[in-house]
């Protein structure tokens, strides 16, 4: 029954930064081998969420349980063995690499660290890494300075996943990257998501790499998820008024496409997190709030037929609600 | 009708510690009245550097020939004087960082101002109340408020919006905007994008787009011209570019994005290497070293920018063929 359980649980997580409420209680679970998408906007609290789950940050309360084991407040000391099974990915690999390691250095670090292997067998391990991030085997006595970004990038992806981890979270990892780059990593992530067999909690701004990436995708808005939903279901019917506003504002790259959409044009700023607005988070920009959405906070429960999550009053329990523009999914 | 910007064999080398690099060659295309015009390409394509020879904005290292037409003045042989008359009265710019180019200390009315009294003559009250406005038009609400703020109090987006009322403050016929939603929320950039659009229409200027989002192109862009490696490549109207691109590299960066509308089998396509740094003007294609189509002729001779299977321009020996009409009801 372990192929079951999920990989990561985040139970009721709460991480305050002194008075901001970077991230407010928030569920969410990857299976084994699943990917699923955070996405959110800058402020939402997706990176701290991140940061939390692999422990880079403490959490003020909740459960974070990798593997079943709940590594929230865990001392130091207990919680560095069981770093094997998790590893993260940062959006600027620049700034991320030691500029005075060797990439083999870089890359075989989880191993000693972890006492994985012997000099020889790391080695080899470090060569069979680089080949599988698609890096020549010349490249270990590079330094970090002699790389392009993208290559950087694929160093950051085989230092994360040399100690074999069953969950991997990648942090905006290819927003640094140019277009052409972009594209590369994305492939290379897909491939050894799916070679590897890892669980991937893949946070972004970008809809679209989400749309290519993930089978599950979660938004997140002010410290909460507002929707979690499958894939292809929350590109073809996102059902929360903020999840349709970001789908709507994205641009498909087709003019004909583009040009023909109905958008939603949100007015203001995303509010502070240090005073989150009260009721729903989003109703100080929803151009559909009721009176209902400044006073109670709606739960995130499932709707419709495949219990896709959201927290909004106005989402009947049969997943039906407001439509608040034609052509904002981008599918059918 | 004559042309509002028209630019010829703009050529732009730089001397640098590691010797020479050819930054622009040869890059010809005009922007017409109140035309929308891209420049895209990745880092490194030397769109930034057009758009900023274009009223001298290049540092002393930097040495330009060609010729560039501004409404019948030939911008390329005026003083430093006359420069500055151009820059912000007919020719405005808006860069990517809001936060880098406004001042931190001075108030937003007070940075609106300068503008003004340096162009305009416009003093006291008058400047205030035209502040006032011009705020009113990039959709800044309780402009009157706004006014006395510092950039600080301001989100990203509401300081892009400043800088695009300073840029428009004498309304300007041309506004060069670089990048300006890249450090922006996609649901700030469609309001961004929107101010850019309104402002065409009324205070009819032209806008020049340097961008490598090809989702704001398709958004907004009327006509499309594509750089590598310091040359023009393809020039065409939006729809016909996405349509059928010609050169193989712009092909490459539209398969390279993740695109829902027209989802790629199988991954993204990746354009292998990278965009080289130029010490001369080679007599061969640039492109060569990534091209599935490369041969012999593409190694020893330029392509010249001549009309392509599609009908627009395309620097390229091998243009790809028109693509065959999907079949009706394959589209999403």
């Amino acid at each position: 029954m372990r192929g079951t359980a999920p990989v990561l649980e985040v139970v009721d997580l709460v991480k305050h930064f002194g008075p901001v409420r970077a991230v407010d209680g928030v569920n969410l679970t990857v299976a084994p081998g699943e990917v699923v998408g955070l996405v959110g906007e800058s402020g939402s609290g997706k990176s701290t969420l991140g940061r939390c789950v692999t422990r880079l940050e403490k959490v003020t309360s909740g459960e974070v349980r990798v593997n079943g084991q709940d590594i929230a407040h865990l001392p130091r000391r207990q919680l560095r063995p069981l770093r094997r099974a998790f590893n993260i990915v940062f959006q600027d690999p620049s700034s991320s690499l030691n500029p005075r390691m060797t990439v083999a250095d870089i890359v075989s670090e989880p191993l000693r660290l972890h006492r994985i292997g012997t000099p020889a067998s790391r080695r080899e391990r470090v060569t069979e890494l680089l080949d599988q991030v698609g890096l020549r085997a010349e490249v270990v006595r590079r330094y970090p300075h002699e790389l392009s970004g993208g290559q950087r990038q694929r160093v950051s992806l085989a230092r994360a996943l040399s100690a074999g981890p069953s969950l991997l979270v990648a942090d905006e990892p290819t927003s640094a990257l140019d277009v052409s780059v972009q594209a590369s990593v994305l492939n290379l992530i897909g491939r050894l998501q799916a070679d590897l067999g890892f669980a991937c909690l893949f946070i972004t701004h970008d809809l679209a790499s989400v749309e290519f990436l993930a089978q599950r995708v979660a938004v997140m808005y002010l410290g909460l998820l507002v929707e979690v939903a499958d894939r292809a279901e929350l590109f073809a019917r996102p059902r929360h008024p903020y999840t349709q506003a970001l789908l709507s504002a994205a641009p498909i790259p087709d003019p004909a496409t583009q040009r023909s959409r109905q958008r939603i044009v949100l007015t203001g700023d995303m509010p502070s997190p240090v005073d989150p607005p009260p009721g729903c988070r989003f109703h100080t920009r929803c151009p559909v709030a009721v009176a209902q959405c400044s006073t109670v906070v709606p739960p995130l429960r499932p709707v419709g037929p495949s219990g896709a999550l959201v927290a909004c009053h106005l989402v009947h329990d049969d997943g039906t609600g407001p439509v608040l523009a034609h052509g904002v999914a981008v599918r059918s | 009708m004559t042309q509002l910007l028209t630019v010829r064999e703009l050529t732009v080398r730089f001397r640098t510690e590691d010797g020479p690099v050819f930054a622009v060659d040869a890059a010809s295309f005009d922007v017409g009245h109140r035309e929308v015009l891209a420049i895209v390409g990745e880092s490194g394509c030397g769109k930034s550097v057009t758009a900023m020879a274009l009223t001298g904005l290049l540092p002393a290292n930097a040495t330009i020939t060609g010729s560039v037409t501004f409404d019948d003045v030939s911008l390329l042989g005026l003083g430093e004087s006359s420069l500055r008359d151009v820059r912000g009265r007919d020719i405005a710019y808006v860069f990517q960082e809001p936060m880098t180019s406004l001042n931190p200390v001075l108030t937003v009315g007070r940075q609106i101002g300068e503008v003004l009294r340096r162009h305009q003559q416009m003093r006291g009250a008058a400047a205030r109340r035209r502040a006032v406005e011009l705020l009113e038009l990039v959709g800044i609400p309780l402009p009157a408020r706004r006014i006395g703020e510092y950039p600080h109090q301001l989100s990203g987006g509401m300081r892009q919006r400043v800088m695009i009322a300073m840029a428009v403050a004498c309304r300007p016929r041309l506004l060069v905007a670089d990048e300006p939603t890249t450090a922006l929320d996609v649901t700030i950039q469609a309001g961004i994008l929107d101010v850019l659009r309104n402002l065409r229409t009324e205070i009819g200027m032209a806008v020049l787009l340097i961008t490598h989002d090809l989702g704001v192109v398709a958004d907004i862009a009327d006509r499309v011209v594509v750089m590598y490696a310091g040359r023009t490549i393809e020039e065409a109207r939006a729809d016909a570019l996405f349509a059928s691109p010609s050169h193989p590299y712009t092909r490459g960066l539209l398969d390279a994005v993740p695109n829902p509308a027209r989802h790629a089998e199988g991954g993204l396509r990746e354009i292998p290497g990278r965009v080289p740094i130029l010490a001369s003007s080679p007599d061969a294609c640039t492109f060569v070293d990534r091209c599935a189509y490369g041969d012999d002729l593409c190694r020893s001779s330029r392509p010249t920018l001549a009309p392509g299977p599609a009908g627009h321009p395309v620097r390229c020996w091998h243009p790809l063929p028109v693509p065959a009409p999907a079949p009706a009801g394959e589209r999403v």
